[in-house]
């Protein structure tokens, strides 16, 4: 599905590319080991050809030389494991930290993948569950935080190119993510794992906050709705529409835990995970029928909502700051 | 009388479509406009790969429409009117009030009619 540049979904585009712009200390180890890479593999290609030309067109005495025994036991053998051995350990220097498991009092967010959205938990200093968000994941700029991976579904794999490394969300198990942004701002992420239908779809941004406003983020996140009387009537139809049998706004009796929180579905800067802008048009079409949207999707359309009743109830959820 | 009452008839027949120019709008950045606002997650705009809706009307020949919404005529002082605030017309529509100002709605429009039937 050709995708015509939604607002978020800028984590594949750009100049340079997002994958070779790091933006984070996790993610500058990378770039150095691509390059590194990219230029050891010229260095062997290189070699290699030279030594095919010579064997194929070089006097009789080098071709002598280039068909010994010696050879073969110095450049076929001994290089190769003494080169890539130093690539490895190389490697494993430079990442080793990206996923190692969360140091005490280390900051974590559990980000689960679903079919085909971002389900992102908060965790306090105990590593309890303080509150549950959808596809944005806030982090304070200057500070690692430990991203736990799952899925209970199929394989996904979060990647946040100028942030990190990619890394697969395998059910039954919890990888370690470990990502940091030098400078508040919001990054594009991907899942990068085909998972079903709408894959290319699901997508989400990262916004990192100056260390300032984020404890300011978490409490206004953490703190329950509060609807204004003035959307009683787009409550009302939320709640005669059974949408809070899977979705939950907490503080009103809506407590669905199969889709998206959205207790403060306004405040995100994209709808659908990362691929349309939100505000109360595409809330409104979202709901109307999302699988002309993104097919396959698991919210059914509803064409039993009325005009009237279709702009209540997203003018209620554009409101859920 | 009669012929010039003729003449007139017949210039009104030869103008099939109505003044249908925003002056000083830009199309392009009205395109622009319909993608950042997301019309396209109701409707299928012409220019738009994706997302195309189908919660609200198609706007594929929008300028040879007669009506708006099947119920205003298609002018463009309603247009860019309806654009900004739609239920003020039309109580019962789907489609919020934009919050659109009157130039982009006015940029909005002049894309639309540049939607012809062929």
């Amino acid at each position: 599905m050709p995708i015509d540049a939604p607002p978020a979904h800028d984590s594949l585009k750009g100049w340079p590319p997002p994958a070779l712009d790091p933006a984070g200390p996790f993610a500058a180890p990378l770039n150095s080991l691509t390059w590194g890479l990219l230029a050891m593999t010229a260095a062997v290609l290189a070699i290699v050809v030279i030594a095919l030309a010579l064997a194929l067109f070089a006097p009789r005495a080098w071709r002598q030389k280039l068909g010994g025994e010696r050879l073969v036991w110095i450049a076929g053998i001994a290089f190769p494991v003494v080169v890539l051995s130093a690539l490895l350990a190389w490697g494993l220097t430079l990442t080793h930290k990206l996923s190692e498991p969360p140091r005490p009092g280390e900051l974590r967010i559990r980000v689960a993948g679903e079919m085909w959205w971002w389900r992102v938990a908060y965790l306090d200093a105990a590593g309890r569950e303080a509150f549950q968000d959808a596809n944005e994941i806030h982090i304070p700029a200057g500070r690692p935080v430990a991203l736990e991976l799952e899925s209970t579904d199929v394989i996904h794999s979060l990647w946040i190119p100028r942030l990190g490394g990619k890394l697969d969300m395998i059910p039954g198990r919890r990888n370690i993510l470990r990502v940091e942004a030098d400078q508040p701002g919001e990054y594009g992420a991907q899942c990068a794992e085909f998972c079903g239908g709408p894959h290319a779809l699901m997508a989400l941004v990262v916004v990192a906050h100056a260390p300032a406003d984020y404890e300011a983020w978490r409490a206004r996140q953490a703190a329950p709705a509060v609807p204004a009387p003035s959307h009683a009537a787009g409550q009302a139809v939320f709640g005669r529409a059974g949408c809070g049998a899977c979705h939950a706004i907490r503080g009103t009796e809506a407590n669905g835990l199969a889709g998206p929180d959205l207790t403060h579905v306004g405040a995100r800067r994209t709808l659908g995970a990362g691929v349309l802008p939100n505000n109360q048009g595409t809330l409104a079409g979202w709901i109307g029928d999302s699988q002309a949207i993104k097919p396959g999707n698991r919210m059914p359309a509803y064409p039993v909502l009325s005009g009237q009743e279709l702009r209540d109830v997203s003018a209620y959820l554009e409101s859920l700051k | 009388m009669i012929g010039l009452a003729g003449a007139t008839l017949v210039a009104c027949a030869e103008k099939a479509i109505p003044e249908r120019q925003i002056v000083g709008a830009d199309p392009a950045r009205g395109l622009t406009l319909i993608k950042a606002e997301g019309c396209g997650v109701c409707h299928r705009v012409p220019g738009l790969k994706w997302p195309r809706g189908g919660v609200g009307g198609s706007l594929d020949s929008f300028s040879s429409q007669a009506m708006i919404a099947g119920r205003s005529p298609n002018r463009p002082d309603v247009l860019v009117a309806w654009l900004r605030d739609a239920p003020a017309m039309a109580p019962d529509t789907a489609m919020p009030a934009s919050g659109l100002s009157e130039a982009q709605a006015r940029d909005v429009a002049a894309y639309l009619y540049t939607l012809d039937a062929d």
